[in-house]
């Protein structure tokens, strides 16, 4: 019987600690499908966040690192100056990149730093039980704004891509989902796009992939899918903020 | 060794870290230490090095990270209030059992404190640098040429032990100049390390650097096989100079710059016929303990001196283990003691003796 669907070479066969309906998973098969494609497994270098998926390092089959809270882009671009011949990616969520990593994320960028950043964003600090994060929308009710965020006393949700895409140094930005198939098929193609851009040595790439807490949100994996429909993606719109790549063509 | 070079401290102990293979420095400018990051900026590119101006203190010790866990010898120096910046990220290097060298040419603190000489950072860097249970070597030199020997030191135990080395010195000792003699080679051949991340070439299994476990018995035991090798370093490498101590009834117990200027009042001391010695500490931690136990036997009273109101002092007190009286006498704030002033400490300590 031919195979048609099997686990990516690059996603380590381990179940992972997510919750159900969360869409981690789905990102990171599509990284590992990309590593596979590409043939970079062997010369990736990942690096984990601090959050929901601190536990990357046992997800991916390249060589991992685990670093402290937001400073991913830091470590990222250590190793990738040591070692520019390897493939350098950082998978972070929003807390972690649009907040305490703040700093190292524009500066990674600003600095035209040749790494892939996967950025997800979901709106909330999951791993902590759900929090307002740099994302939390206005009016979202978390933990942390149980009436609501009010710009008033929290101020307004950072939009990362839009935010990257100002800095010369950024190749490459573009915002994705993963609520639907054909969706996932475009998140998939900018990934690939991100990691194809750091082989050809082009420069800066990052993902922005709105996604989902189910849990945190309280709603069902479904009806979360469609509260990302309905709420992110008017404030966050889809779409490619930056492309020098395409310029220079 | 080639012949002798006038050499600034900071810029020597930017070449001897070159000379001992380091190839990526990352830094952030601050006073008084600005001339380690500017002589890395012109030498690292001619030899294949890496220099990178970081966007802050925490930046740059997560880049040491990226590029010690990628199995490259890699360094950062800052001065006080920088390396309470980089805090959190000696306590990742030590979790998960990264080698690097970390340098920090002391000023005057708490908060922006100053931009001349202080000891006031002992107590960071010996007992309490970041959160959790761990250790870092920290190496003391007294002297351009001695940072330049300890340099190559640094690099190696950091490498044996897998854990950061700290080179505490001071705002004095990175600014004046000696003459220094370098190692010849300005590549050792370093050995391969088995468990860097810099791709697995599809040959082997994946390697992991990290310091998250979830399990309180799995960290338990992953912080108890850590001491394990503190136990060891403490055993093997622990290292002081003795001056004049054989004959000395007070023992004169200093570090770094400070050492030397007691140097200068022991002498006037036994030119006034009082029995003066130094028993000076060039590991902090290991603290050369057996040693100055050892002399507790000869000597009838110890004087800590140091550049702050009293840190080192509670280790020459644990290791004498109050056998003796143990004075202190200490300036800070950026003020260098004087020898006169340490003469006088010791003439009254003299006097009671007597």
């Amino acid at each position: 019987m031919a195979v048609v669907f099997s686990r990516p070479k690059s996603l380590s066969d381990v179940p992972f600690h997510y919750c159900p309906g969360c869409t981690h998973g789905v990102v990171h098969r599509l990284v590992a499908e990309v590593l596979d494609e590409l043939d970079i497994c062997g010369k990736t270098v990942g690096i984990a966040p601090v959050g929901c998926s601190v536990f990357a390092y046992n997800y991916f089959e390249c060589d991992m690192i685990e670093a402290a809270h937001g400073r991913a882009p830091a470590v990222a671009t250590g190793v990738k100056r040591a070692r520019p011949e390897n493939i350098v990616f950082t998978y972070q969520g929003d807390g972690d990149l649009a907040a305490i990593g703040t700093a190292e994320t524009v500066h990674a960028a600003t600095r035209g730093e040749n790494i892939t950043i996967i950025f997800i964003n979901n709106t909330i600090y999951g791993m902590t039980g759900g929090q307002m994060a740099p994302t939390t929308l206005p009016g979202q009710v978390t933990q942390t704004t149980p009436y609501g965020r009010d710009p008033k006393v929290n101020g307004y949700p950072v939009r990362v891509c839009e935010m990257v895409s100002t800095l010369t140094g950024t190749a490459y930005c573009e915002r994705v989902a993963v609520d639907c198939v054909k969706n996932i098929v475009a998140a998939k193609k900018a990934i690939k796009k991100a990691f194809t851009n750091q082989i050809e040595g082009k420069g800066f790439s990052l993902v922005e992939v709105l996604s989902t807490c189910p849990t945190n949100w309280g709603l069902s994996p479904e009806k979360a899918l469609q509260w990302l429909r309905d709420n992110m993606m008017p404030y966050y719109p889809l779409g490619v903020y930056k492309d020098t790549t395409e310029e220079n063509k | 060794m080639a012949e002798k070079k006038l050499m600034k401290g900071n810029e020597a102990l930017a070449e001897a870290a070159i000379r001992a293979g380091c190839r990526c420095f990352f830094g952030y400018p601050i006073t008084p230490q600005t001339e380690v990051a500017a002589y890395m900026a012109k030498r690292m590119p001619q030899v294949g090095g890496v220099y990178l101006q970081s966007e802050s203190e925490i930046a740059a010790v997560n880049m040491v990270m990226g590029a010690s866990a990628a199995g490259v010898r890699a360094m950062t120096s800052s001065s006080s209030p920088g390396i309470s910046l980089k805090a959190e990220g000696i306590s990742y290097l030590a979790g998960c059992d990264l080698p690097a060298v970390i340098v920090n040419m002391q000023r005057g603190g708490p908060g922006l404190g100053g931009i001349q000489p202080s000891q006031a950072d002992y107590y960071q860097a010996v007992k309490g640098l970041a959160h959790g249970d761990f250790r870092i070597i920290v190496l003391a030199p007294a002297g351009i040429q001695e940072v330049v020997d300890l340099m190559g030191s640094a690099f190696d135990l950091a490498d044996e032990y897998r854990m950061p080395v700290m080179i505490l010195g001071d705002g004095m000792l990175g600014q004046m100049m000696e003459p220094v003699a370098f190692p010849d080679s300005e590549a050792p051949v370093l050995p391969e390390k088995e468990w860097a991340c810099s791709g697995t070439k599809n040959g082997r299994k994946k390697n992991i650097i990290n310091s998250l476990y979830i399990q309180p018995a799995e960290l338990e035991e992953i912080v108890k096989a850590r001491f394990e090798r503190y136990a060891e370093i403490e055993d093997k490498h622990a290292m002081s100079e003795s001056y004049m101590t054989d004959d000395a009834d007070i023992v004169l117990v200093a570090y770094g710059a400070t050492a030397r200027i007691a140097k200068n009042a022991i002498l006037a001391a036994r030119a006034e016929g009082i029995k003066v010695g130094l028993l000076r500490p060039i590991t902090l931690w290991p603290f050369p303990t057996k040693a100055l136990k050892a002399l507790t036997s000869t000597a009838k009273a110890f004087l800590t001196v140091e550049m702050s109101m009293g840190q080192m002092v509670d280790d020459v007190r644990l290791a004498t283990e109050c056998a003796r009286p143990v004075h202190f006498f200490g300036r800070t704030g950026g003020v260098v003691p004087t020898p006169k002033e340490i003469l006088g400490e010791i003439k009254k300590i003299s006097g009671g003796i007597k």
